[in-house]
């Protein structure tokens, strides 16, 4: 199997991965390739293994079968489940990122904006303040998020800029993959196509490669280049984005696409 | 008297402790888990000290106690004669003939030397608790040496107030390992903490031992643009003159008459008795 995806330029390897509560399953026999700039999405209702699939995946979670392969730096691949512990938390704050559904479980709440988003570059070894600063007072920006809001802390935010605080604190460090549950979930209609459309632009601007997790179709419309659809666990279909919104093969898939089990 | 074991705690209590001062001493800076016993006297008087002193202590031991640099605070006498009375060890108020010297807030300012004990007193010995709530994480953020959210605490502080404002307990890298919360000694003391004598900080709620062994290289943690500085009052003490000592204002009368004295106080007595005279000091 290792043979299949070696001298290919993938970035993530995702094997037969299962995960089981008991006698229920988690998800089962997961699997599929990301490349670099990609953005692929999955889709599901609640209670379809979607979430339990990106927490396997990013390593919150541990699996009962499969492997995730990583390609680091170096070109060769990694299966990140079985590294230590010590090399997957450093992937967690270097290579990799992880944007929360609820922005307070991905913030310091009684850190400042600032002090937020330069964390990830000081637990990498930045040392000067005043360039750290200056990242910080950048990705700001970049997320709309007005300069002289840099001191305040995260409860003095709306949840529409908490969300984009959270966004600024994982990506400063260029991190080349990003795992997304629900970004947009939680949030007011008006705000969700806000951060939607920022999100796009991030997407393009550093040519992103991410897995979102989302209930939200025009999530992934947006978003994703590519499309799974869950259901109990298991993955019904899978595709270029447009042509599973546009043409859905699988009855559950049309189902959600009409509407019908839209939550 | 006769009711206690020397020094108040029993034989295999004092061994469980000293294993656990050797565990710190071996690793320097690591926070070793301990069974703190009752004693009698409330936590935040030294608990944690008063254990340690006690398993380290001797017959042959001259002990001294200084509660932010003064020898006669109700909290420094209390232990002195706590050990007086359960140990019958000699005592002293001078830092050189202290073998054995239990402090809070301070180090002294006469330098330590080879053979003497420096036994602090900690109230909170973990230097990440305040960012992190969680002690199964900070263990873990320990045991990977991921230090980044020290310098978030520091970040914050320069943001907050232009400069790092952390006075006290002001955290520092030991051996090049492991963050340590130096207890609530003024930053002005952290260079001290490279030592040789043999120091030893003890944490009686949160049941914690940890050590610097002599001559450990201790490093105050800070920013490239904004370096760590050992800072205290500006100004001379106004009793003794010294000008390199650690400052404590004090009102002098119900006037509120104030002026700047060294918080050491046995090293302000013993250079008085040498002839030094500051600006409002009378020759002794
Ligand atoms: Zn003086």
């Amino acid at each position: 199997m290792k043979d299949m995806i070696q001298d290919t330029d993938v970035l993530l390897s995702v094997r037969g991965l299962s995960k089981f509560y008991g006698a229920r399953i988690g998800c089962a026999e997961v699997s599929f390739d990301l490349f670099p700039g990609e953005v692929m999405g999955i889709v599901g209702e609640s209670g379809s293994g979607k979430s339990t699939l990106l927490n396997c995946m990013a390593g919150h979670l541990t699996p009962d079968r499969g492997e995730v392969f990583f390609a680091g730096r170096d070109g060769g691949l990694r299966d990140t489940l079985r590294m230590s512990e010590p090399e997957r938390r450093m992937l967690g704050r270097t290579d990799w990122a992880f944007v929360h559904q609820h922005a307070r479980d991905g913030l310091r709440m009684n850190v400042s904006a600032g002090g937020n988003v330069g964390e990830r570059l000081m637990a990498v070894g930045a040392r000067h303040y005043g360039a750290i600063r200056d990242s910080a007072v950048d990705w700001l920006g970049r997320v709309e998020i007005a300069e002289d809001r840099i001191d305040d802390r995260p409860t003095a935010f709306s949840g529409g800029m908490q969300q984009r605080l959270q966004i600024a604190r994982n990506l400063i460090t260029g991190p080349r993959l990003v795992f997304m549950d629900e970004p947009t979930g939680g949030l007011d209609v008006s705000v969700q196509a806000r951060l939607l459309d920022l999100l796009r632009g991030l997407v393009r601007e550093m040519g992103l490669s991410a897995v979102i997790v989302t209930h939200d179709l025009a999530v992934v419309r947006l978003l994703a280049d590519r499309l799974m659809v869950m259901k109990d666990g298991h993955v019904v279909e899978s595709g270029l984005t447009d042509q599973v919104l546009d043409d859905p093969q699988h009855g559950y898939t049309q189902l959600l696409v009409s509407s019908v089990l839209q939550v | 008297m006769t009711d206690y074991n020397f020094a108040y705690l029993d034989e295999q209590t004092k061994r469980m402790i000293r294993r656990a001062i050797l565990k710190g001493l071996a690793v320097p800076g690591y926070q070793v888990p301990f069974a703190s016993r009752e004693m009698p006297m409330p936590y935040g008087w030294g608990t944690g000290g008063v254990q340690v002193s006690a398993a380290v202590m001797t017959p042959e031991d001259r002990f001294k106690v200084i509660d932010q640099g003064s020898d006669d605070t109700t909290n420094a006498v209390s232990i002195r004669r706590f050990f007086e009375r359960t140990a019958d060890v000699a005592v002293t108020e001078e830092t050189q003939e202290a073998t054995v010297i239990q402090t809070r807030h301070r180090i002294p300012e006469t330098p330590l030397e080879a053979g003497q004990i420096l036994v602090y007193q900690v109230p909170i010995p973990e230097p990440l608790r305040f960012l992190e709530p969680s002690e199964v994480e900070t263990r873990k953020m320990h045991s990977l040496e991921e230090y980044g959210l020290m310098h978030v605490k520091l970040y914050e502080d320069i943001s907050q107030h232009g400069a790092i404002a952390t006075a006290y307990a002001y955290p520092v890298m030991v051996q090049d390992r492991y963050v340590m919360d130096p207890s609530p000694i003024p930053k002005f003391d952290n260079p001290k903490l490279h030592s040789p004598a043999i120091q030893l900080f003890g944490a009686g709620r949160e049941q914690r031992i940890y050590a610097v062994p002599p001559f450990t290289k201790v490093v105050s943690l800070d920013f490239e643009d904004f370096p760590f500085e050992a800072s205290k009052a500006a100004g001379a003490c106004a009793l003794c003159g010294a000008d390199n000592s650690y400052l404590d204002e004090v009102i002098m009368d119900d006037a509120g008459h104030r002026m700047f004295v060294c918080s050491d106080t046995d090293f302000c007595t013993t250079r008085r008795a040498q002839g030094h005279v500051g600006a409002e000091g009378v020759p002794s």
